[in-house]
């Protein structure tokens, strides 16, 4: 195990990096991270207009939601893949096109979380906003997305978890994100399988499961602000 | 100070207000009663456009509301609302509910907005709860709370849609007690209420509402004591007996 991390430690780390594209687990946490804050925006927006009364927005980001929602991670991979370039007229590299992929496809997902979220605050907050002369963009940033977000916070990060295992799918596509590199070490190694996919199934394990934790904890404070803000009286 | 002029609302086939023109003056305290149904949240919630019109026309100070290219957002700054379910921020403390719309709309620097606040808070007798959260407060000391909220952007009207009918009875009374507190100052109010006691010792000029028709309209003793509708005599006789006749 020590002779298998001493010669292929690093490699799954940082993959050929300096002497080659970056890979291992940084670009799966690169690609992660990345991904969820491009596809939070564009949950927003498609929230938004999933959830506005004018039809030339409402109607388009509907269709969208549903069509990408109703499609495999890894259709929409191979869609990036062959299509992406045919339509926007020339090529583009892989971390490129994974991450649009990625983007375009949680991005469906964040939108129907941020849309519960929103519409989860009661209707009387909006009215009484507006009707305290807050404009609709204020009503949203100071009374809407505050409650919100904390509506939302746990499938939230339920969405981040799920975007950061659907990273290792890039292999198809030849990207050398952690499961990948784990693959190779596996084909040149043979001999431990079970220790390299061990290893990799703990590098994913651990990610979700921190993210989940810290998910926990932040629930619980918001939970705690709540309940237990001091009384001016006491 | 607000003039109806021919208004005319609908929800699909129901008719919610019917050719309603009125006029209320600059500093006249109105209440608008009647059964449930008949039109009178949906006319008050008119007169700062939470609710459009379907024709006719609404001024207040000469300002037609419901005109397409009005500065809504800055007239409605000018209307204190009062809504049933308080409609508190819950996620905000009562100071910051406060403050809220003095930052943000007026610009006033955050200091001055809480000392302004704070004596609205003194004022409605909601101060010691400053930093509480809404969810830590009895109904009646929320609904002070959102007459404060409404009263730090010093409207010179406000509108009340039914104040009192969420509230337990016996916090009716402390509410009712701030609204009258502003009707003796001078502000121009106008308030949905079932609470007859109040509308009587209150008013100015009550309006009574059915179907969307206001079919009565007159000082408290006339509403009271001398009624010109059938439909009023009975509305005012199963609200006082406790054994309405069918």
């Amino acid at each position: 195990m020590t002779e298998l991390i001493r010669n292929y430690g690093v490699y799954f780390l940082i993959g050929q990096f300096p002497h080659g594209p970056l890979g291992g687990l940084a670009l799966t946490m690169l690609l992660g991270v990345a991904a969820v804050l491009l596809a939070l925006p564009l949950g927003v927006l498609l929230a938004l207009a999933r959830i506005s009364r004018r039809r030339l927005l409402h109607w388009p980001a509907t269709a969208v939601v549903y069509v990408v929602r109703g499609t495999p991670a890894l259709m929409v991979i191979f869609w990036a893949y062959f299509f992406l370039p045919a339509l926007i007229g020339h090529k583009m590299g892989q971390v490129t096109t994974m991450l649009a992929a990625l983007v375009i496809f949680n991005g469906t997902y964040f939108a129907e979380v941020v849309r519960a979220g929103i519409q989860g605050v009661g209707r009387g907050q909006m009215e009484a906003a507006r009707a305290l002369g807050l404009s609709h963009a204020k009503t949203l940033r100071w009374i809407v997305f505050p409650q919100a977000l904390r509506n939302m916070l746990p499938s939230l990060v339920n969405q981040f978890v799920a975007t950061l295992k659907e990273t290792s799918l890039a292999s198809i596509i030849g990207l050398q994100e952690v499961s990948f590199i784990a693959s190779q070490v596996n084909s040149q190694v043979v001999v431990h399988p079970v220790a390299i996919y061990g290893a990799l199934a703990l590098t994913f394990f651990a990610l979700c499961f921190g993210l989940s934790r810290l998910a926990h904890v932040l629930e619980k404070r918001v939970a705690v602000q709540r309940l237990e803000l001091p009384q001016a009286d006491g | 100070m607000i003039e109806f002029r021919q208004v005319n609302k609908y929800y699909g086939d129901l008719r919610a207000l019917a050719d309603v023109s009125e006029t209320i003056a600059h500093g006249e305290v109105v209440v608008i009663c009647g059964p449930s149904g008949s039109g009178k949240s949906t006319l008050i919630r008119t007169i700062n456009r939470l609710e459009e019109i379907d024709s006719g026309q609404i001024l207040v100070d000469g300002i037609d509301i419901h005109a397409p290219d009005v500065r809504l957002d800055r007239l409605r700054s000018s209307i204190g609302f009062v809504f049933q379910q308080f409609n508190l921020f819950p996620h905000l403390s009562v100071l910051r509910n406060c403050t809220l719309a003095p930052i943000h709309l007026r610009g006033m620097r955050a200091a001055e907005a809480r000392d302004r606040a704070l004596a609205v808070l003194e004022r409605v007798g909601v101060a010691d709860k400053a930093n509480a959260l809404p969810s830590q407060l009895s109904g009646g000391q929320q609904q002070r709370v959102a007459i404060a909220r409404a009263l730090v952007m010093e409207p010179p009207l406000m509108l009340f849609d039914e104040p009192t009918s969420a509230l337990d009875p016996e916090m009716v009374g402390e509410v009712l007690r701030v609204i009258r507190d502003l009707a003796h100052h001078g502000m121009t109010l106008v308030c949905v209420t079932h609470e007859m006691g109040f509308a009587r010792e209150v008013a100015d000029r009550i309006l009574f509402m059915d179907q969307g028709f206001i079919l009565e309209r007159g000082s408290p003793r006339e509403f009271f004591v001398n009624p010109q509708h059938a439909r009023t005599r009975r509305f005012l006789a199963d609200i006082r007996s406790p054994f309405p006749s069918d």
